[in-house]
This record gives structure tokens, C-alpha cells and sequence, in this order.
């Protein structure tokens, strides 16, 4: 039986609690870096915890920086995994990492202020912007779990805003290619509901 | 209930997921015996809570390498949080966050109100080993950030398990050096507790373990009375 989707390995750990996630849903996942397992694999994820570049240096090393672009099937970053799919990122010592470009625009560090101290760690509700299979079900009222201390800007791609001081975007798609800057796979019902339309595009 | 005489719960698997069905936003486990008897946690149960659980958790207690931390995170944890070990070694706290990021960094810090200021303890879940490290808790917040935490988790000693109330002076003195989320810890004892943290603006998150256990307070509960002071919480 073939897997129902194959999960990235961008390095940094904590793969464990978005395959137990899928598991719950009864999805088969397989964790990987393999070029012909990501390619016949129905559905893709790209998690990463980490800095973006350690995790495009990874992504590099196994080749996978040109095959990801490429893809067609639906494909779902997730926190740093859906910063990689910009242009480029403010995280590294250079200031400027270069990413996928699968999205035009640049992550950017997120200011910090005493009212909202960064890394920004905590339940925060999302705005749609447009309808899309992978908001099914869910409504202003649902919260998401969101660690993270870059973000991306609000643009034509936003699928969904969420407000931290200014509004960034929560979720980011193009074509096949969705992002989400929450872990749909520790928010909760909401999350596992986020999870199971991704299985269904 | 003081540190010191802390209870032993029941199996937490079970305690996992009712937290979970009452809309806990984070759990934290805690093996305070871990650090003063020089040895780690047992992580067999890491991946069977993170099998469970669809909310974020972190895990505290005799983390002292970049290796055990690696063994946690890949179990299933969100977080890990180091305390008596980032005390002997803060370098520590400097090659975790360079590894897995700041945001899975949580450094708890125990600190008790002396007549010099605030001081940090070490080894306090150890009677015969909790001493005063004669660091300055304020300096010890700034250089924890410094090295890269992600979180502080701050114990208010004096306040712990008494449930009279957060230690809201000192917490907003620590606020007031610190950039990255602050959870208040010791001290809870009723919702009115919980709702003067957030109205005075004392930490980012709040957390509580004795109120829980018992059943003095209910998550469900404690969320209900915040939302009628007008405090944002997930429901």
C-alpha cells in the first residue's frame, strides 16, 4: 500500500508530533529525503523547526531545493517549512537567506514590543481572506498554535492573516502549493481539521 | 504544597489527556527530582504523550545536553525547559537554541525574594541541595535571554504552592528586562489570581500545577471567568 503523504526531512527535530498527528487521522506517512519518494507520494509536507538556513542547507545538500519548486501535487509547508517557500528570508547571518521562491516577497524578523514579546508562542485565530479547500470547517472562532519569531508579509498570496501587533500571513498559497505559519498538528481539533483537507485536496 | 513536599501524580497519560479535553493550551512536565539526583528523565513516555496529544507540551527536568534535549524534541516534545543544569553550565542554553532554535528553549528560573532583592535558587526540588546560587535573578533573566531562550518560565518561591496569589511585583520586574514570554508560576489559588496576572499585565502565560490537580480549580472553568473579565483566552 503506498503512503498518503511523504514528509520532508529539513533537518532540526520534532518530526514525531506531525506524523503521530496524521496517524490520528489515519493517514500513512512516511518521513523522507528521498527525490522518488517525494515525487510519487500523493500529497507532500514540509515541516522544519530551526533557522532557514540550516534547513535550505539541507534541503540543498539532498537536491531537493530544485525538485520541491517542481512538484504539482499539493503541497503544505508548515512554520519554518512555509517561510522556505518565499523568495527569501531575513534568519541568518547574512540577513538575506535565499529560499524557494515559490512565493515572491521576503520573511521578515518580527518586531518585538512588551505586549508582545517574540519569539510569538501562543493561540491566535485566523482571518480568511478568500474561500479555499483547506479552510473548510473552520471559522474566526478557531484558535491556532503559532511559535515563531520570523513571519511573512501580507500580500496578493495571503490565504489567511493573523494579528501579532501588525498582521502577518497565516497561511500563504500559490497554485498546489499552501503554507501554514501555525502547527496545524498541536492546534487542537481546529489543527486536525486543517489536517484532514489537506488530505482530501 | 512546596516543592519540597511535592506530590507524586497519577499516571500521566491519563492526566495528559484530561488536561487536553479541558482546553489546557500548553502542558508542561515536570520531574523536579531529575536534576539533584544526576539523572534524566525517563523518555519513554514522551512519545507515548506526544501520541496523544494535539496541543503543545514541553519537558523539564535533568536536561543537561544537546543530546538529551535532541532525544525529547524527537519524541514528540514542543519544547524542552533547563533549569539547575543552565545554572552549572549557561553555555548550554547558548548550543540548544543554535541547534533547534530559541523558540524551543524554555529556561525556568526558581527565585526567591531576599533581603538584597531577588535571588535564584538551584536544586530546589531537593530540601538538602536548594541553596541560593547568589546570582541576581533580574541579571540572570537578561543573560538567559542573552544566550538565547525562547521563554522563561519564572517560579516565584516564596509564593509557591501557598496560593495566595502570582508574586505580581516581581514578576513585572522580570517583565520589564524581558523580550521574550514570560510564564508566571507559583502561586495560584484562585480564578482571581489567574485574572489579576493578565489585567496587570504581570507575564505573557500563566501556569499552574497544584489547583489543577486537585480539582480546586477547573480549566474549563478558570477560561469561563477570564472571558467575562474581558481577557482573550482559547476556548
Amino acid at each position: 500500500m503506498g503512503i498518503d503523504v511523504a514528509i520532508i526531512d529539513s533537518g532540526g527535530a520534532n518530526l514525531a508530533s506531525l506524523v503521530y498527528a496524521l496517524k490520528r487521522l489515519g493517514a500513512q506517512a512516511e518521513v523522507t529525503t528521498q527525490a522518488d519518494v517525494i515525487r510519487a507520494a500523493p500529497r507532500v509536507l514540509l515541516p522544519g523547526v530551526g533557522s532557514a538556513g540550516n534547513a535550505m542547507a539541507r534541503l540543498r545538500e539532498a537536491r531537493l531545493h530544485t525538485l520541491i519548486p517542481a512538484l504539482t501535487q499539493p503541497v503544505l509547508g508548515i512554520c519554518l517549512g512555509m517561510q522556505l517557500l518565499f523568495a527569501s528570508s531575513e534568519e541568518g547571518e547574512s540577513g538575506d537567506t535565499p529560499c524557494l521562491d515559490i512565493l515572491p516577497g521576503r520573511v521578515a524578523r518580527m518586531p518585538a514590543s512588551p505586549a508582545r514579546p517574540v519569539p510569538h508562542m501562543g493561540w491566535n485565530r485566523l482571518r480568511a481572506l478568500r474561500e479555499d479547500p483547506l479552510l473548510e470547517g473552520i471559522t474566526a472562532s478557531d484558535y491556532f498554535y503559532f511559535v515563531h519569531s520570523f513571519a511573512a508579509p501580507v500580500d496578493p498570496h495571503s490565504l489567511a492573516v493573523t494579528d501579532y501587533g501588525a498582521e502577518f500571513t497565516a497561511i500563504a498559497i500559490r497554485d498546489n502549493f499552501r503554507g501554514a505559519q501555525f502547527h496545524p498538528e498541536r492546534s487542537a481539533r481546529p489543527g486536525a481539521r486543517l489536517l484532514a483537507n489537506f488530505l482530501k485536496l | 504544597m512546596k516543592f519540597r513536599e511535592h506530590r507524586v501524580v497519577g499516571d500521566i497519560l491519563e492526566l495528559a489527556q484530561r488536561y487536553r479535553d479541558q482546553n489546557a493550551d500548553e502542558l508542561v512536565f515536570y520531574d523536579i527530582t531529575a536534576s539533584p539526583e544526576g539523572r534524566s528523565v525517563d523518555r519513554g513516555w514522551v512519545a507515548r504523550v506526544a501520541e496523544v496529544l494535539d496541543i503543545p507540551f514541553c519537558v523539564a527536568g535533568g536536561i543537561r545536553s544537546v543530546a538529551d534535549a535532541e532525544a525529547v524534541l524527537n519524541a514528540g516534545a514542543e519544547k524542552i525547559s533547563i533549569n539547575s543544569p543552565a545554572l552549572a553550565d549557561p553555555q548550554l542554553i547558548n548550543r540548544l537554541a543554535a541547534r533547534f532554535g530559541s523558540q524551543c528553549v524554555v529556561v525556568g528560573i526558581d527565585s526567591q525574594t531576599t533581603p538584597g532583592g531577588y535571588s535564584v535558587y538551584q536544586f530546589t526540588g531537593d530540601p538538602n541541595r536548594s541553596h541560593d546560587t547568589r546570582r541576581e535573578t533580574l541579571s540572570w533573566v537578561r543573560e538567559v535571554q542573552e544566550r538565547g531562550a525562547g521563554e522563561i518560565v519564572l517560579n516565584c518561591m516564596a509564593s509557591d504552592g501557598v496560593r495566595r496569589g502570582y508574586d505580581l511585583a516581581q514578576l513585572q520586574a522580570v517583565r520589564a528586562v524581558c523580550s521574550v514570554p514570560l510564564v508566571a508560576s507559583g502561586g495560584a489559588g484562585t480564578v482571581q489570581h489567574f485574572a489579576e496576572l493578565f489585567t496587570t499585565h504581570s507575564a505573557d502565560a500563566a501556569l499552574a500545577a497544584s489547583v489543577f490537580h486537585t480539582g480546586a480549580i477547573a480549566i474549563p472553568e478558570l477560561k469561563q471567568y477570564l472571558l467575562s473579565q474581558h481577557i482573550e483566552v482559547r476556548t
